[in-house]
């Protein structure tokens, strides 16, 4: 039952915020629904419930050991949206706070799916919640955003239902149980029709993969982390990217017991060391520095598939590189948010010179730019290399190098944007903008706590999270 | 009872072709529209006995397909005065043999793949995967939001044929394709109500010019 209680709260929350009368204090729901969220995973944490055979809903290894840095980043998140929604007064916000709790509501059911259905209806649902979302600046480049996040991520969810029905039918030909839970259909194993485990591995891959972005399926992320509020483009690519990435995993998971984990985890390791490549190409050329941070968001995506290609150790590495990521990412979508908003723009001959004009905003963003293209002693370091580790235990010598090269352009695309943010004479004189847009705690602690809780998952991991993370991914290979 | 059901879905096949082929938004919404209420009669034609979750399905399916997403369509284009020629990327002769030539693939690749005894001789391997491509063809193909809707529409309606195969085993998990007309909804809504608050936007610069002196 605690289990549900995680999914029912945001979801009262949500109900809350739609019915809650007055505008002004309606944001205030937000930490409230955070740090419900946060005790009540703690809980399950310290006491996990008994898992029942057969329930479509469960806190496993995989939900203990990516729930908690979803539940982190909303919480987070959440003090942020407080503050922000009283610097925007004029935009009604009741849609707004209402789809942010459900959804967490959604993504924490999603990450605790056991049947393919239920995981289908719950990535489907987050993905129709995030559209007010995007769409809450109004301008026509918001809307244009979130068309197309719409248009492709719509797309991509449709091909994944066609994908999960292609399994439903693969075991419907094999033993002929129409039981879907990941367990029922790993226990299958062999039995499972082959030539439909394939075809079922292709569509939900690229179907899940749309959601999390993985190139060639990544070309809504610019658009919609470029106009959406920083705090949405946090969540969207901390939480809605996990939500599909362990997606991908449980799927993986049934390939592999099928007795096609081979061609599953080569599949991975292609489309990942290309989603790096493409996102690597276009971080040298872009000159927005959101938009800048959705490409980075695709090279994190294509670590996360690389990772999850290559056994145990590497699958570890990934569900590091998911908490470091989500967390990292927060620093530097929250201070982008402020930067943002007190330069008018977030392209680069509008946006410069931002130590000027939001000094500490601006030095988080530097300092996240760091973390994020994996300079110690933050956390993305450590679990890069730990893929990278991986990937030269698993033997795969050439796929290390190319990862390594993708590393290092994504270094130079990240910090020559970030300099030429940074640096120069700002456009607008640093007083009126000063009387336009001030830095104020509320906007600048979530970001620095960020940013401290990456430094201290990459200086002190602590040997709880190394153990959950171990358990996980020794429940998503198939042992034999 | 299998040459019923291929006959339909022989008939869905061919408003595949027709959608490719509709050169004005409203014959492309018709198309999309009797295409769905074909395929809602469908699960009723797949089993001989009565079974209220399967009859709940066609029922529904019939209704938000064949009824109210055209209606919405209709509205949005009364709505939004959208012009009703449709600005192809991909030409309608090139599409409409690009469409063929996947229905014919279809039921060459679907061939292919093995099928439980009770299915083997039904054209609704075949038909999911022609209509998936053709839905394909218009959302990439044509430039207009709501042909590319309908393109969506369409995709859906291949995804629900493929359903249709596991509708005995575990009806619960087609009917949750139901949220993909919920995505359609959204689609159309977005276009109502873009357009209305541009319509706003040129009534508000109009108030201020008319204050000044």
């Amino acid at each position: 039952m605690k289990e549900l209680l995680v999914i029912l709260a945001p979801f009262a929350g949500a109900i809350a915020a739609l019915a809650w009368p007055r505008e002004g204090t309606r944001r205030r729901l937000l930490p409230v629904v955070g740090a419900a969220h946060a005790v009540l995973t703690g809980w399950l944490l310290v006491d996990p419930p008994a898992a029942v055979e057969g329930s479509w809903i469960g806190f496993d290894a995989v939900s203990r050991a990516v729930l908690p840095a979803v539940s982190l980043l909303f919480l987070v998140c959440s003090f942020y949206g407080l503050s922000y929604l009283r610097l925007r007064p004029e935009r009604g916000n009741r849609i707004f706070v209402a789809s942010l709790c459900g959804l967490l509501g959604l993504l924490s059911l999603s990450l605790q799916a056991q049947h393919l259905g239920l995981l289908w209806v719950s990535v489907e649902a987050a993905t129709l919640s995030t559209v007010p979302l995007l769409h809450f600046n109004r301008t026509g480049r918001a809307v244009e955003a979130a068309w197309k996040y719409l248009l492709i991520g719509g797309t991509g969810i449709a091909l994944s239902l066609l994908g999960s029905f292609c399994l439903g039918y693969a075991s419907l030909v094999g033993t002929g149980g129409g039981d879907l839970t990941f367990a029922a259909l790993g226990r299958e194993g062999a039995a499972l029709s082959r030539p439909w485990v394939l075809a079922a591995w292709v569509l939900l891959l690229v179907g899940y993969g749309t959601k999390m972005g993985l190139a060639p399926m990544h070309t809504w992320k610019p658009d919609a982390y470029g106009e959406a509020p920083g705090i949405v483009g946090a969540l969207l690519a901390g939480g809605m990217t996990t939500a599909a990435f362990v997606a991908i995993l449980r799927v993986r998971q049934v390939v592999d017991a099928a007795g096609e984990g081979l061609v599953a985890n080569r599949t991975l390791l292609v489309l990942g060391l290309f989603s790096m490549v493409v996102a690597a190409l276009f971080l040298l050329g872009t000159p927005d520095f959101k938009r800048m941070l959705a490409y980075s968001s695709v090279e994190h995506m294509g670590i996360l598939s690389v990772g999850a290609a290559l056994g145990v150790g590497g699958l570890v590495a990934s569900l590091f590189h998911v908490w470091s990521n989500s967390i990292t990412k927060g620093a530097l979508f929250l201070s982008a948010g402020n930067m943002r908003r007190a330069a008018g723009s977030s392209r680069v001959p509008e946006a410069t010179g931002m130590v000027w004009l939001t000094p500490v905003s601006a030095r988080v963003f530097a300092v996240g730019v760091f973390a994020i293209t994996a300079c110690p002693p933050f956390g993305p370091f450590f679990s890069e290399l730990q893929v990278v580790r991986a990937a030269s235990a698993a033997g795969q010598t050439g796929a290390m190098f190319l990862f390594l090269g993708c590393l290092l352009l994504a270094f130079l695309g990240l910090t020559r944007l970030a300099f030429s943010v940074l640096d120069g004479r700002p456009r607008r004189s640093a007083d009126a903008s000063r009387d336009r847009f001030r830095e104020t705690a509320g906007i600048l602690v979530p970001p620095l706590v960020f940013l401290a809780a990456s430094l201290w998952l990459g200086l002190a991991t602590p040997e709880w999270l190394r153990g959950l993370w171990d358990e996980a991914a020794r429940t998503l290979t198939y042992p034999g | 009872m299998s040459s019923n059901l291929n006959l339909l879905i022989g008939i869905a096949m061919g408003l595949n072709l027709v959608a490719l082929a509709s050169g004005r938004l409203p014959s492309l919404i018709r198309a999309a529209a009797m295409q769905g209420v074909v395929i809602g009669v469908l699960p009723l034609l797949m089993h001989s006995e009565f079974h209220w979750l399967v009859a709940a399905v066609s029922a529904g399916t019939v209704v938000v397909k064949g009824f109210v997403i055209p209606s919405l369509l209709q509205r949005a284009l009364r709505a939004a005065h959208i012009d009703r020629e449709m600005e192809p990327l991909i030409g309608f002769i090139p599409s409409l043999l690009l469409g063929a030539a996947a229905s014919i693939g279809a039921i060459g690749f679907a061939g292919a793949l093995p099928l439980r005894p009770e299915h083997a001789g039904v054209l609704l391997v075949p038909g999911a995967f022609a209509t998936v491509v053709c839905g394909f063809l218009l959302l990439m193909g044509r430039t207009k939001a709501i042909s590319q809707v309908c393109g969506y529409l369409l995709l859906e309606n291949g995804i629900f044929l493929f359903g249709l195969l596991l509708i005995r085993s575990t009806p619960l998990i087609v009917e949750a394709g139901i949220l993909l007309d919920l995505t359609v909804a959204v689609f159309v809504i977005g276009i109502i109500v873009d357009r209305i608050q541009r319509e706003f936007d040129t009534l508000d610069t109009r108030k201020l010019t008319a204050l000044r002196e």
